[in-house]
């Protein structure tokens, strides 16, 4: 067992059990601290994988924004940072069935596909620059539509959850 | 390779070469140095800055008029490290209903999250942690982190004081990081890199003098990041006791006050780093071991003159700091970006005198523009002069002039 | 080095927990924490997918989906967020299943 496979191996352990544990956590705070966790391993395989920019814009993205937005947002909906009562409906059981049958059918047809064992990475590092994503994202015979749409999706979310969050002052009289 | 004029490299291919000769495998020894540079790294920023603590002290103190720390050793040289032995023999105190786990990892998380930072630096032509393309994307990733401890630190505390001083904190290293990585990308632009060294080689002329506005801006907005002066809104004692870490005692206090003044400390070095040409400097390719000296020399500048606004500035309000953040430095910001990119890209880079000189009127055009705005939008919500009526005296008539006239 | 199937397994893996916490959690935060888990088991499956297979090709695809996905991740939890905040001011509650009337 080499190095990169024993830090594989440690980070896929924190980011099940963490995601295992931010699904199952009575306490939605604790639940988001867990989901941090899991984002930061997630975090670690990417640079496992030699994409250093998603592993960075990981957590910038994730941890920086959207996980300080759930921490928030669990705060401000909770009178007391108390949680009562129980926190699954009754469908757990069935949704378990299912899920580990999902899993089993995701296991089977992995196996099912005989290449996959015998498939390692081919080194080159010269491909991951930035700059040519860069240049394919603005390119016109590249990505330049599908990044537009992203840019007017996110000035759509912007608007629209100013909008949404937005008190009315008259409704307060 | 010289000693003299490389040591840093120097000493590390000397040590490869003795431990290779040992018949440890390569792979083991690389790891093994990166380990202990890390180490290194990580213990000069931390001794650093308890000299730091004490310049800070006695530099604020002549710039408040006392004399700052003065008993411990020569000027009170050593107050710092009775500070430090009267922290490390105070008792730790795990005030009723905290959550063990959050209260006591965000001590820890708000120092690694700024050495963490250390790792990508360049400290000289030669010396530095790791050149990774993304440079300047991993610091304000890292900053997120930051922003966790003291969520962690607020959460954790099970105190309202420190959840309130946690959520004004948060919300103001978000949005002051807006404009700051808006403007991170004129560097970008310019070196055509995000790796900090390969920023650090373009900048034989630095980029202040290409982009003062921009430069500016992300001096504010490191500030602000900090929490300090202007902006320690995060720590504001008549408002919020003392912020986030108000139920942290001993060494776990100590941590977020190490974490404070190194951030402070760090990001003058980015600042130095990604504006004022790092090492750069006259004679650095010959004698790369003077880059560190220009990069010292450099940063305690910035410190300096941080320094010199965090004693002398008066405190923001909390509306008064995000409408600065929101309706002034963010579209600031973006219209820099916007005029920095055409008047790049519509003069040729061989003609280097017009270029900068086109980008240098541009930048104030821009900068003249948004002041006129600032003074018209000032002169339209004036601010509401305060005048009082003549203080009681114990001998009125030796009033002095100035206050005369204001009471007449 | 790490063979192809890891990657793959422990994406199917985060997203079946995702899928679970969706599906059985109340609290309509944790939902939305459940779903962010399966857009990430979805990211390193697409990252994983194309080291493999297609970074020597120069196809940046598969970059270009993840970036996507990065968006709207951004996007959804922002305005998923704002609606929880703002139904919560009107009910009083952020348990899913109680929040059930079109009018407020």
């Amino acid at each position: 067992m080499t190095g990169m496979q024993l830090i594989f191996l440690i980070a896929a352990a924190v980011v099940v059990s963490s995601a295992f544990m931010s699904v199952t956590s009575r306490r939605m705070i604790h639940a988001a601290l867990w989901f941090v966790l899991a984002l930061l391993g997630v975090a670690v395989i990417y640079a496992l994988l030699e994409v250093s920019f998603f592993a960075v814009v990981q957590v910038l993205v994730y941890v920086g924004a959207i996980a300080i937005l759930i921490i928030f947002a669990t705060m401000l909906t909770r009178r007391a940072l108390e949680d009562h009562g129980k926190q699954f409906n009754r469908a757990t059981l069935m949704t378990l069935v299912i899920v580990s049958v999902i899993f089993a059918g995701l296991v089977f047809s992995l196996r099912s596909w005989p290449q996959i064992q015998s498939m390692t990475a081919p080194l080159s590092a010269d491909q991951l620059d930035v700059g040519v994503l860069g240049l394919a994202l603005t390119a016109p015979d590249g990505f330049a539509l599908p990044f537009e749409v992203t840019s007017i999706l996110l000035l759509a979310a912007l608007i629209g959850s100013i909008y949404v969050a937005y008190e009315r002052k008259e409704k307060k009289k | 390779m010289n000693f003299i004029y490389d040591p840093v490299p120097w000493v590390i291919n000397w040590l490869t070469q003795l431990l290779l000769s040992w018949g440890l495998s390569e792979n083991f020894v690389t790891t093994l140095l990166y380990l202990v540079g890390a180490v290194l790294i990580c213990l000069g920023a931390m001794l650093f800055t308890t000299m730091l603590i004490w310049a800070e002290r006695k530099i604020g103190g002549r710039f408040q008029d006392r004399l700052g720390p003065n008993r411990v050793g020569p000027w009170g040289i050593f107050q710092s490290i009775a500070d430090m032995l009267k922290i490390f023999t105070k008792e730790y105190i795990n005030p009723v209903g905290i959550d063990k786990i959050p209260f006591n990892l965000a001590p820890i998380l708000a120092v690694a999250a700024v050495l963490a930072v250390w790792a990508v630096i360049p400290f000289s032509q030669t010396v530095f942690g790791s050149n990774i393309n993304v440079g300047i994307l991993f610091i304000i990733a890292i900053g997120g982190l930051g922003e966790m401890a003291i969520i962690l630190a607020g959460f954790g505390s099970n105190n309202k004081y420190a959840l309130l001083g946690a959520f004004r904190a948060v919300a103001q290293l978000i949005s002051y990081e807006v404009p700051m990585v808006i403007v991170l990308l004129i560097p970008v632009m310019f070196s055509g890199s995000m790796g900090l060294n390969d920023i650090v080689q373009a900048q034989t002329i630095p980029f202040i003098v290409y982009a003062p506005v921009a430069c500016m801006i992300f001096f504010i907005c490191s500030i602000a990041e900090n929490g300090r002066a202007p902006f320690d809104l995060l720590e504001a004692d008549s408002e919020l006791v003392a912020g986030y870490n108000i139920e942290y005692s001993g060494l776990k206090f100590g941590m977020f006050f190490v974490a404070d003044f190194l951030h402070a400390f760090t990001s003058a070095i980015v600042f130095t780093t990604i504006f004022l040409g790092g090492w750069q400097g006259p004679g650095v390719e010959q004698i790369p071991v003077l880059g560190g000296a220009y990069m010292l020399i450099k940063t305690l500048l910035v410190y300096f003159l941080m320094l010199a606004i965090r004693f002398t500035v008066p405190r923001f309000r909390i509306d008064q700091m995000m409408a600065l953040n929101w309706k002034i430095l963010t579209p600031l910001a973006l219209v820099t970006v916007v005029m920095t990119a055409l008047v790049d890209k519509a003069i040729p880079h061989e003609m280097t005198a017009i270029r900068i000189g086109a980008l240098l009127v541009a930048n104030l055009i821009l900068w003249l523009l948004a002041d006129r705005m600032i003074t018209t939008f000032s002169k339209r919500n004036p601010v509401q002069v305060v005048t009082g009526k003549l203080r009681p005296l114990a001998r009125p008539e030796i009033l002095s002039v100035a206050e005369k006239e204001t009471a007449q | 080095m790490i063979p192809l199937y890891w990657y793959l397994l422990l994406a199917a893996l985060l997203f079946c927990i995702g899928l679970f916490g969706v599906i059985t959690r109340k609290n309509a935060v944790g939902i939305l924490i459940s779903i962010e888990l399966m857009l990430n088991a979805a990211n390193i499956n697409l990252l994983a997918f194309w080291r493999y297979l297609y970074s020597e090709t120069g196809d940046l695809r598969g970059q270009v989906f993840v970036i996507i996905i990065f968006v709207v991740a951004a996007a959804e939890a922002a305005v998923g967020l704002a609606m929880i905040i703002s139904a919560y001011r009107q009910k009083q509650t952020v348990v899913a299943n109680e929040i059930d009337s079109m009018k407020g």
